[in-house]
């Protein structure tokens, strides 16, 4: 017979410090097209000789973002893993991350020092958040070429990342852009959360992006010593 | 015990089930799965087959957790499965969604069972223990398996070729007597029918680069 399952008796085991320690896991989502896995190419280069990093792609087609990553040579092929989303690449990362979770930790167990994991979601719409069952911290990526309206849009990946980027700054003179509306409703929307406006193109380092993840994984080691 | 059956048969159940297309990916690129017809003629082979076979081992799979040595009944059971499963690649895709229902069925019903199935576990062994930690009986564990031996398919088609989602329904809705039928027969027994064509088509298609399903 089985013991009592009741809900009474349910202890939740999940929380960050019962991952005993593990790497910091980074959410990168937003629409297609936003500069997704170049911000994780940048990220890899220029904190790859600082952590122990890992990156898992979601593509809606498999295996585009892992090949980009490869080529570019961002990352030995043994720290990247593609995840087939079953044609449903937000599902993939909020409702059922099971097989995000399968790959996070096949990358753990290849790699015991693994102190970062970046998770690419396959490019979405404005609606697509991670799962905080899967990530520790998200960052939502959205370009300047979608129309200075999508922060005004909203969207629980404007509203409520951890971080908002706000990437291709260089194209908005030639898409008639304006920089400071999208800062403003950025800022009006999102409350304390921070806003970065990025040009990818023109700082190849993602330096602020960069000092951003830096400061989570200081954060999440102080939150798991024992 | 009806809505822990639910539970487990409910394809919102985080267990990875949505990654796999049960060879429906393959079956619509060989050019065998194309509308409601061919789809209802799909799943009842499925259903047929590696439904049967999963649906008596995973109710196998439930008897076991009350054996007197539950490890080796469970092993025995896994090698059963692995038996009957001669395609790797389908093999793979059974380990891998029984991983994935053990990560889900342990935090929801703890029990010493769990740590007694081998680390990743056939997908019906992993459904039978959820069925007895969740308190079911292993003709339960049986029902669960020949439906989701369908069930996760049908929505994997459906999205793939965009159909009528309501026709879809419908198409599993009626074949529901013959999955009571299937798992009545298999729940006392270890079926071992196999499908070549299934076979085939997970070979075929874990060889893709450019697929949408892990399965
Ligand atoms: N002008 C400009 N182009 C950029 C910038 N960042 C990225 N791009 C380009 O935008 C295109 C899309 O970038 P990706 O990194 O592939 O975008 P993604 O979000 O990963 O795309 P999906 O994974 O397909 O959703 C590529 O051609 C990049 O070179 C930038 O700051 N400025
Ligand atoms: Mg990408």
């Amino acid at each position: 017979m089985p013991p009592d399952h009741r809900i009474d008796d349910y202890v939740d085991p999940y929380t960050p410090e019962h991952r005993n320690g593990g790497p910091l896991r980074v959410g990168l989502g937003g629409p297609v097209g936003s500069g997704k896995t170049a911000l994780a190419a940048a990220l890899c280069r220029t904190l790859g000789a600082e952590y122990d990093l890992a990156v898992v792609t979601n593509d809606i087609y498999t295996t585009e973002d892992a090949d980009f990553l490869r080529r570019n040579a961002v990352l030995p092929d043994d720290r990247i893993e593609a995840v087939q989303t079953g044609c449903c690449p937000h599902t993939a990362i909020r409702d059922d991350i099971t097989a995000n979770l399968d790959a996070v930790e096949l990358l753990e167990s290849r790699h015991p020092g693994l102190e970062l994991v970046f998770v690419e979601s396959g490019g979405d719409n404005l609606t697509a958040s991670f799962s905080y069952g899967l990530v520790d911290v998200q960052v939502f990526v959205v370009d300047v070429a979608g129309g200075d309206k999508v922060p005004r849009k909203g969207g629980p990946g404007v509203t409520a990342s951890d971080l908002l980027v706000v990437n291709k700054t260089d194209l908005a003179p030639l898409v008639g852009a304006d920089l400071g509306v999208m800062r403003r409703d950025s800022d009006a929307v999102r409350g304390d959360r921070p806003t970065l406006l990025i040009s990818l193109r023109e700082d190849p380092a993602a330096t602020e992006v960069a000092e951003w993840v830096r400061e989570q994984v200081r954060a999440r080691a102080l939150q798991t010593a024992p | 015990m009806t809505a822990a059956l639910l539970t487990l048969a409910d394809s919102r159940l985080p267990a990875g089930g949505h990654t796999h297309s049960g060879g429906v990916e393959q079956a619509i690129a060989a050019g065998v799965l194309a509308d409601p017809g061919s789809l209802a003629v799909f799943l009842r082979r499925r259903l047929a087959t590696s439904g049967a076979v999963a649906a008596g081992l995973a109710a196998a799979a439930c008897r076991a957790v009350d054996d007197a040595d539950p490890v080796a009944a469970l092993g025995a059971l896994d090698a059963e499965a692995d038996a009957r499963t001669p395609s790797p690649a389908l093999r793979a895709a059974s380990r891998q969604q029984g991983r994935g229902l053990v990560r889900v069925g342990s935090r929801a019903w703890p029990h010493p069972a769990w740590a007694a199935l081998p680390a990743q576990p056939h997908h019906p062994l992993a459904l039978g223990v959820a069925a007895a930690t969740g308190g079911l009986t292993p003709r339960d564990a049986a029902h669960a398996a020949a439906y989701l031996s369908i069930s996760g398919p049908a929505t994997a088609a459906q999205r793939l070729l965009a159909m009528d989602p309501i026709t879809v329904a419908a198409v599993t809705a009626r074949l529901a007597p013959e999955v009571d039928e299937v798992a009545d027969a298999s729940a006392e027994d270890l079926p071992a029918a196999t499908d070549p064509l299934l076979d085939l088509l997970a070979e075929l298609h874990a060889a893709r680069n450019d697929r949408f399903f892990a399965s």
